[in-house]
C-alpha cells in the first residue's frame, strides 16, 4: 500500500502566451510554434503528503498558492513534472459557488453532490445527515435566495464534507460563519483527520496553521522556500513579509532544536536578552505569579530618527500570549546616534500558566515592522514558568480565583 | 472513448438533475410555472402563423389547404429552433461555465449533454404545441412523421458538432460568438423556413444545396406537411457531415482541454 496520498515531483506551471491565437490552434495540430511567451507561476514544486497529515500552505498573494491548489484538485494541468493522487480530493473553496438562488437548499445539495460525482442513491442516503449538520431548520426547503450568507455557508460546508475524502483542501473560506458553526466544522475536519484524511490548509492565519498543521510549506514567487515545522515556517514567513532591500534573513538552529529566525536591515540590533528574578539574578525558570524583569540591550549602528522596541511572548504552540512596544507605551526614542547602547528593563509579574515561553523582539520605527524593520528576532529568549507553590491549574493564564462555597 | 462513456454513466444523475434544475429555475418564480413551458412555444407558433399567414396572406403554391403555409412554416421553425438554440448555447458553453470549470473537477462532456437534454425538451414541447396547431387547422400528420425520430437526432448532432467546435474556439477567441450571432441571422434567411425554395433564382440554387440546414428543414417540411419521405441522398450526406463535425469537435475538445482553463 502506498502511504502517500499525494505526490508532487518537480511540478511546474506556465501560462503560454501566443503572439496570435491561430498559432495556439496550430500547436494542437502538432505544429511547433516559436515566439511563445511562457509565464511561469510555479516551478519545481516537490512534496509528498502522507495519510492523515495536516499541511499548511502559506505565502503572499501571487505566490502561486491558488494555482497549486488548482493543480492538485485537477482543474489545471501542470506543464512539467508529475502529480499523483491516490483517492478522492474534496475542496472547500468558494463555498456555495454553484448554488442556484431560485432552487431550494435540498435541490442545490442534490445538484452539488451530483457535481461531485455521487450517485442518486449515495446522495439520498447522505441528505438527512447534510440537513442535520447544516442546522438551518425549515429553510432547507426554501429557495437559497432567502438565505443569509451564513446559512448558505452552512449548507455548502455540509455538502462539501458529506462524504469523507482522502484529501481535504481547506481555503480561507473557513473563517466565514458564526462561531458556533466554525467550531462544529473544525470538529468535523478533525474527525476526518482521525479517520485518515489528509488536510491541506491555505491560510494567512498563523493561529489556524499552528493549531491544525503538523507541517507547513512556504511558497514565494512560485517556488518552494521552506517545508517543515509550522513554527519555523511561520516565523520565516513573518520575517519575509518585512523583507526589503538590504535585509537579510537568517535562520539559526538552536540547541533546543528550534530555529531562530532573524531578519532586518540591521541599523539597530539586540545585543543581549535576559530574564531576571526579583533579586536581579538571571534565571531560566520562574515561579507562577513571581515578579520578573526582561532586560534587553540594544545597540544602534547608524543614526536612527526614531527607535521603537517591541517584544512578544509566545507559548509553546506559538500562540501570542502578550506583546506590546514602546510606541504604544509612548516611550519611542528620537534621534538615536550611531554607537549608542540602550538598555531596556521590562518588569511584569508572571501571571502565566506553567510551560515554556519564548520572547521575540523587534526593533522598528513605528508601531509595525512593515515600515522600517531594523531587526526582528524570533526566539530571542526561551524561559519556563513553573508552578512551584500555587494550587494546580491549567491554561496559559494565571487568574488566581477566590472561590466561595455555600453549603447549607 | 470508453473512458468518456464511463464518465457520462457515472455522472448520469448530475446530467439529469441539471436538466431538471434548468427548467425548475426558469419557472421558479412565475405563478403559472410549468404551464409556461407549453404557452411559450404555442405563442411563438401562433405569432408566426398570424403574422405571416393571415397578415401577409401567403398561400402555398400547389396546395389548396389555406393553412398549408402555416404548417409549412411551423415545420421549418421546429427544425430551426432546435438548431439555433443548441448552437447559440454551445457557443458560450465553456465561457459561461468558466467559474465552475476553474473550481470543480468533473467530466466536461457533461456540459454539452446537459444543453442537449434541455434543448431537446424545449423542442419536444414545441412539437406538442405544433401538433396542437395542426389539429386546430385540421391537418393530420401521417406515418411519415415517424421520420422525426431520425431527423431530431440528426439536427441535434449537427448543431452539437458545429456548436462545440465554435464553442471551444470561442474560449480562446471571444469574437467567434459575436460573429456567429450575426451569421445565424443571415443563415436563417438563407434557409427556406419562411419562403419556398422555388422562389430562389436558378443561379443561387447551388447555395441552397450546400446548406445542410436546408436539407434538414426541407425534410421536416416533407414529412410533416407533404407526407413524403425525405431526400435520402442529401439526408445521408448531412448525417455524414454531422458525424464528421462531432468527431472534429471531440478531437478539438481533447487537444484544447489542457489549456482551456488557463484562459478562462
Amino acid at each position: 500500500m502506498n502511504a502517500n496520498v499525494l505526490v508532487l515531483e518537480g511540478v511546474g506551471k506556465s501560462f503560454r502566451e501566443y503572439p496570435s491565437q491561430i498559432l495556439r490552434f496550430a500547436t494542437w495540430a502538432g505544429i511547433s510554434v516559436r515566439n511563445v511567451q511562457e509565464h511561469w507561476v510555479l516551478r519545481n514544486i516537490s512534496f509528498r503528503l502522507g495519510r492523515g497529515e495536516a499541511v499548511g500552505i502559506v505565502g503572499q498573494n501571487g505566490a502561486g498558492k491558488s494555482t497549486l491548489l488548482k493543480l492538485i484538485t485537477g482543474t489545471l494541468r501542470q506543464t512539467t513534472g508529475s502529480l499523483t493522487v491516490n483517492g478522492r480530493i474534496s475542496a472547500i473553496l468558494e463555498l456555495g459557488m454553484g448554488f442556484n438562488p431560485d432552487l431550494t437548499g435540498r435541490q442545490n445539495v442534490m445538484h452539488t453532490a451530483g457535481l461531485m460525482g455521487f450517485s442518486q442513491a449515495d446522495i439520498e442516503r447522505a441528505i438527512p445527515d447534510i440537513e442535520a449538520f447544516a442546522e438551518i431548520g425549515e429553510y432547507f426547503d426554501e429557495p437559497v435566495r432567502t438565505y443569509s450568507s451564513g446559512m448558505q455557508m452552512r449548507v455548502a460546508f455540509s455538502v462539501a464534507t458529506a462524504f469523507r475524502p482522502e484529501v481535504l483542501i481547506v481555503d480561507e473560506a473557513l473563517s466565514v460563519g458564526d462561531a458556533y458553526f466554525q467550531h462544529k466544522s473544525m470538529g468535523r475536519i478533525r474527525e476526518f483527520r482521525r479517520q485518515g484524511t489528509t488536510l491541506l490548509i491555505v491560510s494567512h492565519d498563523r493561529t489556524a496553521i499552528q493549531a491544525l498543521c503538523d507541517r507547513a510549506i512556504l511558497l514565494d514567487k512560485g517556488e518552494m522556500r521552506m517545508d517543515g515545522d509550522p513554527h519555523t515556517v511561520m516565523d520565516y514567513y513573518n520575517a519575509m513579509i518585512a523583507e526589503r532591500e538590504n535585509t537579510a534573513i537568517s535562520s539559526v538552529k538552536l540547541e533546543s532544536g528550534k530555529v531562530q529566525t532573524t531578519s532586518g536591515t540591521g541599523e539597530a540590533v539586540v545585543e543581549k536578552v535576559g530574564i531576571y528574578n526579583a533579586a536581579g539574578e538571571p534565571v531560566e525558570f520562574i515561579n507562577v505569579g513571581e515578579p520578573a524583569e526582561l532586560r534587553i540591550q540594544v545597540k544602534a549602528h547608524t543614526d536612527i530618527p526614531r527607535l521603537v522596541l517591541g517584544y512578544l511572548i509566545k507559548d509553546r504552540l506559538g500562540q501570542d500570549v502578550f506583546g506590546t512596544n514602546t510606541h504604544h507605551t509612548g516611550q519611542a526614542l528620537e534621534q538615536v546616534r550611531a554607537g549608542q547602547v540602550i538598555n531596556y528593563s521590562i518588569r511584569f509579574s508572571t501571571n502565566m500558566g506553567a510551560g515554556a515561553y519564548s520572547v521575540s523582539t523587534a526593533l522598528v520605527s513605528t508601531d509595525t515592522h512593515l515600515v522600517n524593520n531594523y531587526e526582528w528576532r524570533d526566539l530571542a529568549l526561551v524561559f519556563t514558568v513553573m508552578n512551584v507553590d500555587r494550587a494546580y491549574f491549567v491554561g496559559s493564564n494565571w487568574m488566581p480565583p477566590s472561590i466561595a462555597i455555600d453549603q447549607s | 472513448m470508453t473512458e468518456m462513456l464511463a464518465a457520462i454513466w457515472r455522472y448520469r444523475f448530475f446530467i439529469f438533475s441539471s436538466v431538471r434544475n434548468d427548467f425548475r429555475a426558469r419557472f421558479a418564480r412565475s405563478s403559472l410555472g410549468a404551464i409556461w413551458m407549453i404557452l411559450q412555444p404555442l405563442a411563438q407558433v401562433a405569432i408566426y402563423a398570424l403574422v405571416l399567414s393571415r397578415v401577409l396572406g401567403s398561400r402555398l403554391p400547389g396546395t389548396d389547404n389555406k393553412y398549408a403555409y402555416v404548417i409549412y412554416l411551423t415545420s421549418g421553425i421546429l427544425a430551426w429552433s432546435l438548431f439555433v438554440e443548441l448552437l447559440s448555447r454551445c457557443l458560450t458553453i465553456f465561457v459561461d461555465n468558466g467559474n465552475l470549470l476553474k473550481k470543480v473537477v468533473f467530466p466536461r462532456i457533461c456540459l454539452p449533454l446537459i444543453l442537449a437534454g434541455s434543448a431537446l425538451i424545449n423542442n419536444l414541447l414545441l412539437l406538442i404545441a405544433t401538433l396542437g396547431v395542426f389539429l386546430l387547422v385540421g391537418h393530420s400528420v401521417g406515418p411519415t412523421a415517424l421520420w422525426l425520430l431520425v431527423l431530431v437526432p440528426l439536427t441535434l448532432a449537427f448543431a452539437l458538432g458545429l456548436g462545440l467546435i465554435l464553442g471551444t474556439l470561442n474560449v480562446f477567441v471571444r469574437d467567434v460568438a459575436q460573429v456567429m450571432n450575426v451569421v445565424l441571422q443571415l443563415w436563417f434567411w438563407l434557409t427556406p423556413v419562411v419562403y419556398m425554395p422555388t422562389i430562389v433564382p436558378e443561379e443561387f440554387k447551388y447555395a441552397l444545396s450546400a446548406n445542410p440546414m436546408y436539407w434538414i428543414v426541407s425534410s421536416y417540411q416533407n414529412v410533416l406537411l407533404f407526407h413524403t419521405a425525405p431526400d435520402m441522398e442529401h439526408l445521408g450526406l448531412t448525417a455524414v457531415i454531422s458525424l464528421g463535425l462531432l468527431a472534429v469537435a471531440l478531437l478539438l475538445f481533447r487537444r484544447s482541454s489542457a489549456e482551456m482553463v488557463d484562459v478562462l
